[in-house]
């Protein structure tokens, strides 16, 4: 373990903010604005990658940008968990950049070039976020996702949309100024510090009930991580555009928090003082029930997107509850399962875009007989479904695996249960669209033909058996699906990152 | 040390007064000429007169080489020169916009009177600040005043008059107040002289006229800065005044009042008197938490946007009082730099207010519905100080609330951290309000694109939005800019004015 010093976490920081600009810059030139997205997601991507071997072998990049005022620093350090988040988020920006051309182009959304400016920033916040050294850092960064993606929620700016778009930014601007904010000035008090440290920062400091109370204002106060009762903004940002409930909701806002949530068990408080504290359990059992809850919310929704969106809420749960294990095997199966997760969730994410592009449909009553109009589409459904379910050999199956492992250490046999119903729930919600979309027949109505409008049909019609959606959205959805399949083969990139995580947590004790 | 004489800063606005006065007879027109040269002078001098006291400390001059306590003693030191350079700045700022604004907002005839008034209300401002005399305080106070009465009658509106007159009347009971206690004070002393009073007072600590000169000092300089309940006046002197007299009426008129306050309550007076002796402290706790609250409140519930910024100005004055009431050093450096920082937000957002009734004519929040596309460039500064407004971090806003909510933390009123909290909500409320309205499309309405805050931003419709827009003039949006640009360069690089401010609260706790 050393720090090295080294400006290419700024770099891969400021990259999308510097795109954003030149996107702004060309807004009247489509295919200029758009390559300056994928160019800048290729970069950020490859300066992130750029620091893997230094990693790999347990060291820490740090940088120090600049102090505001005493006590309060913007300054970065990548560190195995951070590096791991911001991974899988710019690569994952490098297919969705892809997926966004061929959504919006398609639909011939309004207003693209705010879009593409604010997707841009988002991952630059993204990013941020995950190589931030200190709170102050990450509460900026934090932020400045909310605001950015504000824009994103609302894109439509029908009623509906600006309702939605309303409601997220109430829940997660105003749970962390209500809550995170006052937790913040708690611990600076208390520790006199917010530099994260793997050991935390608050141990032997102040008193149990204040380190209790700090502890529940920080969860409270990440309502990006969805857990109950800050969870219902997610299902209501599904009015946006689904390359942003696939990027944003399934990946990067969701994802940092509780990439958040986990840096504040692990790097505040330590696992140690958790224990000692005795939240741990407390909090397990807070997760588990936001997990079973959302599972059986998730049954009743009709609509793909919110089916999904419910979903979501219920597997970010996963995360916190393995993370909230304190073992070796529980951390590593929180820490992966945040990008086995995301890779699932995109994947379905995608699929329910491209069909809504290529046949307007976005209840699931709908999507009998659609497997044989759009087999590519909903085999990668598939895949993500059944990883979601956990199933051997997708991905999904290892996270499980490790925070099943994670239970019986921590002696926590009640999760296993709680496991094992999530993952009947989730058969039940997944595995009808699967069936209904490949066995049953679909309806003959006409709303194929009069939900297509008279320019789409140009781009989306083929064959008038199959009916996929552009090359663009489904190259993009295959990749991801079949990276489903891949993570459970070669795990080993992912797998050492959460288990170094997972090591230097719990190596002190 | 740069030799600059504190005087300047007084005497610079006041010459200039009477020059434009006299060049006025003349058919010779270069009022506002003069005017932002005296400005510049003064914030020039202002900055040299701040690095000084940096330098060696408290720096005093004597007003015609009279030797205090018999002659007028003008004093820079941590605590005066540091708002100094804030509201000099203001007064820069403000007069480079009323160069513009006032002869087409306010009219061509009261283009000249105004320029006059304007700089007598300079003088006024900047002379409270330097000056270490308690009389000659007052004075400087009336000068302000009698100034900002008339320049509030100058707003087009009719209730302008009406407004003007009602201030009139509260705040002379105000300057009657102060001047009650100022004259308890010498009749009790003998002299006026603030470092003099400081220096005899400690003996008649035990003194009834004492209390009383206080207590009549407080409650006069609260009204003139509008502490809750003793706002009556300003909402409606504050939203319908020309948009630079409520400028200079937010930023500057009720923060050297405040300044002021705090001037007697920890230099005139030891601070061992005003926190311990008697209850001050407490009385202005309850008022300042009530003031944030209820303003908060009152707030959200204003429909036109000078209404609401002019209300908001009442839970900020709270945050002010809030944290010399907490009488902690870090949470008094909050309050010494909520007079700075809010000095730039209320400042530039009045400024704003003014540009879009200039451009569009739109005084309700609810008919803001597309600013955002017109006038780019002014809503993004609107945006970035809302920002700063409900504290996010980068902001100057975020710099002051952290200090007040850790300094409250560390004295132990933890009961404050909610009050803060509410009131970051309630200001991320009204303000997203206004934003939101600015910036989307009315729901359902067939105007489907709108562009973002973003100057550049095209969408690929671009014909559409680039032809309506319409920004106020350079003379207009620059001051609003640098406005913005300093609550986040000021938000940053917050360090500056930290240590400053810092200085300023230790020499006022612990004396020097």
């Amino acid at each position: 373990m050393e720090a090295v010093h080294s400006i290419v976490p700024i770099y891969a920081i400021a990259v999308p903010l510097v795109a954003s600009i030149l996107i702004g810059l060309s807004g009247k030139k489509p295919n200029l604005r758009e390559f300056w997205s994928i160019t800048a997601a290729v970069l950020q991507f490859s300066l992130v990658a750029s620091m893997l071997p230094s990693i790999l072998e347990g060291n820490t990049i740090e940088f120090f940008l600049l102090t505001l005022f005493p006590g309060i620093d913007i300054s970065f350090r990548v560190d195995a968990f951070g590096f791991f988040f911001a991974f899988m988020s710019s690569f994952l920006w490098i297919i969705t950049s892809f997926y966004s051309i061929g959504y919006m182009r398609t639909l011939n959304e309004h207003s693209q070039t705010r879009y593409y400016i604010c997707f841009a920033i988002s991952l630059f916040a993204t990013v941020g976020v995950a190589f931030s050294a200190n709170m102050f850092t990450t509460f900026l960064f934090y932020e400045v996702i909310t605001l950015c993606t504000y824009p994103l929620v609302a894109h439509k700016e029908t009623t509906t949309a600006m309702k939605g778009a309303l409601k997220y930014v109430v829940y997660l601007l105003g749970a962390s100024l209500a809550f995170m904010l006052p937790a913040i000035f708690l611990t600076y008090l208390t520790a006199g510090t917010l530099n994260f440290d793997t050991q935390g920062i608050l141990a032997g400091e102040g008193t149990d009930v204040l380190l209790i109370i700090i502890f529940v204002l920080f969860i409270a106060g990440i309502a990006k991580a969805a857990m109950m009762p800050f969870h219902s903004w997610l299902p209501a940002a599904m009015v946006a555009p689904t390359p942003v409930s696939a990027l944003l909701h399934a990946v990067a806002v969701v994802k940092t928090g509780v990439f958040v949530v986990a840096k504040v068990i692990l790097h505040i408080f330590g696992v140690d003082l958790l224990f000692q504290l005795g939240i741990g359990t407390v909090f397990i059992y807070v997760a588990s029930f936001t997990l079973i809850a959302a599972s059986i919310m998730a049954l009743r929704q009709d609509n793909l997107k919110a089916r999904l969106a419910y979903s979501t809420v219920s597997q970010l749960s996963y995360v916190i509850l393995g993370i909230a294990l304190l073992t070796q095997s529980g951390i590593t199966g929180g820490v992966l399962h945040i990008v086995l997760h995301g890779f699932g969730k995109i994947t379905l994410f995608f699929a329910a875009g491209a069909i809504y592009v290529a046949t307007r449909k976005t209840e699931i009553s709908q999507l009998n007989g659609i497997g044989r109009q759009m087999p590519f589409t909903m085999a990668a459904f598939t895949l993500g479904a059944l990883s979601m379910i956990g199933i051997p050999p997708l991905g999904g199956f290892l996270s499980k695996w490790y925070i099943v492992f994670g239970s019986l250490e921590a002696g926590q046999l009640p999760i296993i249960i709680v496991i094992v119903a999530s993952t009947i729930l989730n058969s039940c919600y997944f595995l009808p669209i699967v069936y209904a979309a490949f066995f049953k027949e679909s309806a003959k109505s006409p709303v194929i033909s009069d939900a297509l409008t008279d320019k789409d049909s140009s781009h989306v019609t083929y064959r008038t058996s199959l009916k996929e959606a552009p090359v663009f959205m489904v190259v993009p959805l295959a990749l991801t699906g079949i990276g489903t399949l891949v993570l459970f083969f070669v795990p080993s990139v992912f797998l050492d990152l959460a288990k170094m995580t997972a090591l230097t947590a719990i190596g002190g004790s | 040390m740069i030799s600059v004489p504190v005087s300047l800063v007084v005497v610079v606005p006041m010459c200039a007064s009477l020059l434009i006065a006299v060049l006025g007879l003349t058919k010779y027109r270069c009022h506002w000429h003069i005017s932002i040269v005296a400005t510049f002078v003064s914030f020039i001098a202002s900055l040299a007169l701040l690095y000084n006291t940096l330098q060696i400390g408290r720096i005093s001059y004597w007003l015609g080489g009279w030797e205090p306590p018999w002659g007028i003693e003008y004093v820079i030191d941590y605590y005066s020169g540091f708002v100094l350079v804030a509201i000099t700045l203001v007064s820069l700022l403000t007069t480079v916009y009323a160069a513009t604004y006032v002869k087409r907002e306010v009219g061509e005839s009261r283009d000249l009177s105004f320029a006059i008034l304007n700089m007598l209300m300079v003088t006024g401002l900047h002379g409270i600040i330097v000056t270490g005399d308690l009389f000659n305080l007052y004075i400087f106070l009336e000068i302000t005043s009698i100034a900002a009465y008339s320049l509030i009658g100058a707003g087009k509106k009719k209730g302008a008059l009406v407004a003007s007159f009602n201030y009139l009347i509260l705040g002379t009971i105000g300057a009657i107040f102060v001047l009650i206690g100022v004259a308890y004070l010498y009749m009790i002393t003998g002299t006026l002289n603030m470092a003099d009073l400081r220096a005899i007072l400690p003996v008649h600590y035990d003194s009834k006229v004492v209390f009383a000169a206080f207590a009549f000092i407080t409650v006069g300089l609260a009204i003139k800065f509008a502490l809750f309940p003793l706002h009556t006046w300003l909402l409606s002197a504050h939203s319908l005044a020309p948009a630079v007299v409520c400028s200079v009426l937010a930023a500057s008129i009720l923060k050297v009042t405040a300044y002021a306050l705090i001037r007697v309550m920890f230099t005139v007076f030891e601070a061992g008197f005003t926190l311990e002796v008697i209850p001050a402290t407490e009385i202005l706790l309850v008022m300042s938490i009530i003031a944030i609250i209820v303003g908060g409140i009152l707030t959200a519930a204003q429909t036109n946007l000078k209404r609401m910024l002019a209300c908001s100005s009442l839970g900020q004055m709270g945050y002010i009082v809030l944290g010399v009431a907490i009488a902690d050093q870090m949470a008094m450096t909050g309050s010494i730099l909520h007079l700075l920082n809010h000095s730039l937000m209320k400042g530039g957002l009045f400024l704003i207010a003014g540009a879009i009734i200039h451009k569009v004519r739109i005084y309700d929040i609810a008919d803001m519905k597309g600013v955002g596309r017109k006038m780019p460039l002014t809503m993004a500064a609107f945006t970035i100080i809302g920002l700063s407004m409900v504290g996010v971090p980068l902001t100057v806003g975020f710099v002051s609330k952290w200090h007040i909510a850790v300094g409250a933390l560390k004295a132990g009123m933890w009961y404050i951290i909610p009050v803060i909290v509410a009131s970051s909500l309630l200001t991320a409320f009204y303000f997203g309000r206004v934003i939101r309205n600015a910036y989307f499309a009315s729901e359902g309405s067939d105007q489907g694109s709108s562009s973002k805050a973003h100057d550049h931003a095209h969408n690929q419709h671009g014909d559409r939005n680039s032809e309506s827009r319409s920004e106020a003039p350079p003379g207009m949006v620059i001051p609003i800019l640098i406005f913005a640009g300093l609550c986040i360069i000021l938000g940053t690089a917050a360090f500056i004015p930290v240590s400053i401010a810092e200085k300023a609260a230790i020499m006022l706790l612990e004396g020097t």
